[in-house]
């Protein structure tokens, strides 16, 4: 029987690379993909705990993540393709208009 | 409180009345003329109301709590009245209301406002003048002492186009300080030591003071500067470059003779240190011998005087030095009138041939009869011929010094009655006889500048008859000390003797001048070049004061201008490095986030 530390472990791992590519991408869409990483580590971490705390919370909540995780892919996709439209770039490093 | 308080108080609030209206009524004092009228009408009212306080002898003190505290005040302001004020009081407000009356014709060129502000200056002096002679205290005396001196500063500089004229102003005001300095020092130091300012209360506690010698040394050096004493004295001469009126007013009559007038308002603390007395006496008499020698080869009218003035300021000093004080003041009183008669006499000279060297007059006297006589009685009061005023108090201050045993002061003294004799009737026979060479068509001044002129010399002639009854009684001043009989006769030959050789060498030219400033060679050299002390001041300002100035200067700007200047670049220089941080770009941001996230946690788990 595989314990409950074992999806957390899963999870740890599967956010930290999710998180490491946010941060080192340099592609807009390489950012997005690791976005869906960590939230996907979030999701294995409510299940894990749904099924073995016996409580179907968790997987329910579980699905309304993905369907929003889904809209925002969407929503993140359209925001790369208008910079797209007006940069010419989707390269992370030359998006600096937070500078200010 | 006295009853009687109301009348020094209008002599001290009349002329503070007149100069609040002209400083805040513009128009009245662009008016000028105007201006001038207010101002003498009041100056008229408080010199009755002077007269009046003489009159009745009022004699009183009254002060009023001015900074209070615990146990006590601090310091307090009041006004104290007795002979000595009283006498004072006469002299400030009549010879102000003099000189005002005799400006109006002699200022009749000058533009509206200059003369408006004119008047308004004077009026600050009167009651600046009036709050120093009625101080209970050394602090409010101090406060009237440098208003004095910024008017004094103020109608030197009448005339601030001229580029002399501001010189002139700008060096008595430093030179005084330089004395002032010395006496608010000492004032401090006498109150750290007593806990007052009040004289009344000075005179009972003095005694236990350790330290007194240099405390009144200290308060002294006020008098050496304002009273124009050795070394001080260069300030007066060079204030003639304000107009003849002012210096009549203010450089011979009134101002000049504050410190005078402090050494014998605080007699009784002076009489404790008997060798700042003597100290007192020697640099007096000294100053009178100095200032004299100088006047002798001075060409320029009005500097004469004012080497004169120096000369006599010298005599009351070495008075008070000498433990006759009263002798001093009598002859404060007397010089009063006689130097401002002879200063605006010489003011209707200028007047009257457009300069101030008496080599470019002559034969005056035929020209105008009137200035020519009150002149001359000037001169004899200042020679102290008998029975003009001058004859009387200088006879007591030479009377009080002999008295003191003061050998070395007394014969500087006695020979400067000589010369002071010679050097004012030099003055006489160059410019009232000499050979009529003058310029222009010199004529008699207006009825408005005679007045004044005949009034004085009248006073002239009535006080010293009136000193030859018995003394000013009236006045309250002590006559002359118990002189020995020699005396009368000695101050008079010497007199005689000055006239004389003024007149062998200027009216007969039996003695060429020139052949005596050759046999006197150094001293004439050096008395034509003052003894060097001018340039030896001038050299110190800028050898010393603008080189140290220039070093505090170096400091300003590469010291502390430097610590700033290094603080600044270190907080730009940490900000651009700062900047860096927000580069603007999501992904550092989120790193920052993430690295703080995780600095938390690790917290979290060691600190559990």
């Amino acid at each position: 029987m595989i314990g409950l530390s074992a999806y957390l472990t899963l999870a740890a791992l599967v956010f930290s690379i999710g998180l490491f590519g946010v941060l080192t991408r340099r592609n807009a869409v390489g950012i997005l993909l690791g976005i869906e990483l960590m939230l996907n580590a979030v999701n294995i971490n409510l299940v894990a705990f749904a099924r073995f705390s016996g409580n179907v919370t968790g997987l329910v909540f579980t699905l309304f993540t993905i369907a929003i995780t889904v809209a925002e892919v969407a929503v993140g996709l359209a925001i790369v393709i208008a910079i797209f439209r007006v940069r010419r770039t989707v390269e992370a490093d030359r998006l600096d208009l937070l500078r200010g | 409180m006295a009853p009687s308080i109301g009348l020094p108080l209008a002599v001290l609030a009349l002329p503070f009345i007149a100069f609040v209206l002209l400083a805040v009524a513009a128009p009245l004092r662009r008016a000028g003329r105007a201006a001038g009228l207010v101002s003498i009408l009041t100056m008229a009212l408080a010199f009755a109301a002077a007269l009046t306080v003489w009159a009745r002898g009022l004699v009183f003190e009254a002060t009023w709590t001015w900074i209070p505290a615990d146990g006590g005040p601090i310091a307090s302001v009041g006004l104290m009245v007795d002979s000595l004020s009283q006498a004072m009081l006469v002299l400030v407000t009549l010879v102000s209301l003099l000189v005002q009356i005799y400006s109006l014709a002699y200022l009749h060129d000058e533009p509206p406002a200059s003369l408006g502000r004119y008047y308004t200056y004077q009026s600050l002096f009167a009651f600046s003048m009036l709050g120093l002679v009625l101080a209970p205290g050394f602090l409010q005396m101090f406060i009237f002492w440098e208003l004095v001196g910024l008017c004094s500063y103020l109608l030197i500089g009448y005339w601030y186009e001229r580029p002399a004229a501001a010189r002139a102003a700008v060096k008595a005001f430093w030179i005084t300080k330089l004395g002032d300095v010395g006496f608010i020092i000492g004032i401090v130091l006498l109150w750290s030591a007593t806990g007052t300012f009040e004289f009344t209360e000075l005179f009972d506690k003095a005694q236990s003071v350790s330290g007194l010698p240099l405390i009144m040394f200290l308060i002294y050096l006020g008098a050496v500067g304002k009273s124009a004493q050795f070394p001080l004295h260069v300030w007066l001469p060079d204030a003639m470059e304000g107009p003849t009126p002012v210096s009549a007013l203010i450089h011979a009559a009134t101002m000049v003779t504050a410190g005078v007038f402090m050494v014998t308002r605080a007699e009784p603390l002076f009489a404790l240190v008997p060798e700042v007395l003597t100290l007192i006496a020697w640099v007096g008499a000294f100053t009178a011998l100095l200032a004299a020698t100088m006047a002798c080869v001075e060409g320029d009218i009005k500097r004469v005087l004012a080497y004169s003035t120096v000369s006599q300021l010298g005599y009351m000093m070495a008075a008070a030095g000498a433990g006759a004080a009263q002798a001093g003041f009598l002859h404060l009183l007397t010089h009063g009138l006689f130097k401002a008669l002879l200063f605006l006499a010489a003011g209707a000279v200028i007047h009257a041939v457009g300069t101030n060297d008496v080599f470019r007059m002559g034969g005056l006297f035929r020209a105008m009869p009137h200035t020519g006589i009150v002149f001359i009685v000037g001169t004899l009061a200042l020679a102290g011929v008998p029975p003009l005023a001058g004859f009387f108090s200088k006879e007591a201050v030479l009377g009080g010094v002999w008295e003191a045993h003061l050998t070395g002061p007394f014969l500087m003294l006695a020979l400067t009655a000589l010369l002071t004799a010679f050097y004012m009737f030099r003055v006489v026979f160059i410019a009232f006889f000499g050979r009529a060479h003058a310029g222009g068509h010199p004529h008699e001044a207006p009825w408005l500048m005679r007045g004044p002129l005949w009034i004085l010399a009248l006073l002239t002639v009535l006080v010293g008859l009136r000193l030859a009854a018995g003394g000013l009684a009236a006045g309250g001043v002590e006559g002359h000390e118990e002189a020995p009989g020699w005396l009368a006769p000695l101050s008079v030959g010497l007199a005689l003797a000055g006239f004389l050789l003024a007149w062998a060498m200027y009216q007969r030219g039996v003695i060429e001048p020139a052949r005596v400033a050759t046999a006197l060679g150094p001293l004439d050299f050096m008395a034509r070049r003052r003894y060097g002390l001018d340039t030896l001041y001038a050299g110190l300002y800028r050898g010393i004061m603008l080189g140290f100035s220039r070093l505090i200067g170096w400091i300003d700007r590469y010291l502390v201008d430097g610590l700033l200047n290094v603080l600044s670049a270190l907080t730009l220089r940490a900000g651009a490095r700062l900047r860096g941080i927000q580069s603007g770009k999501a992904q550092d941001y989120v790193y920052g986030v993430a690295f703080g996230v995780l600095l938390l946690i690790v917290w979290a788990q060691l600190w559990r």
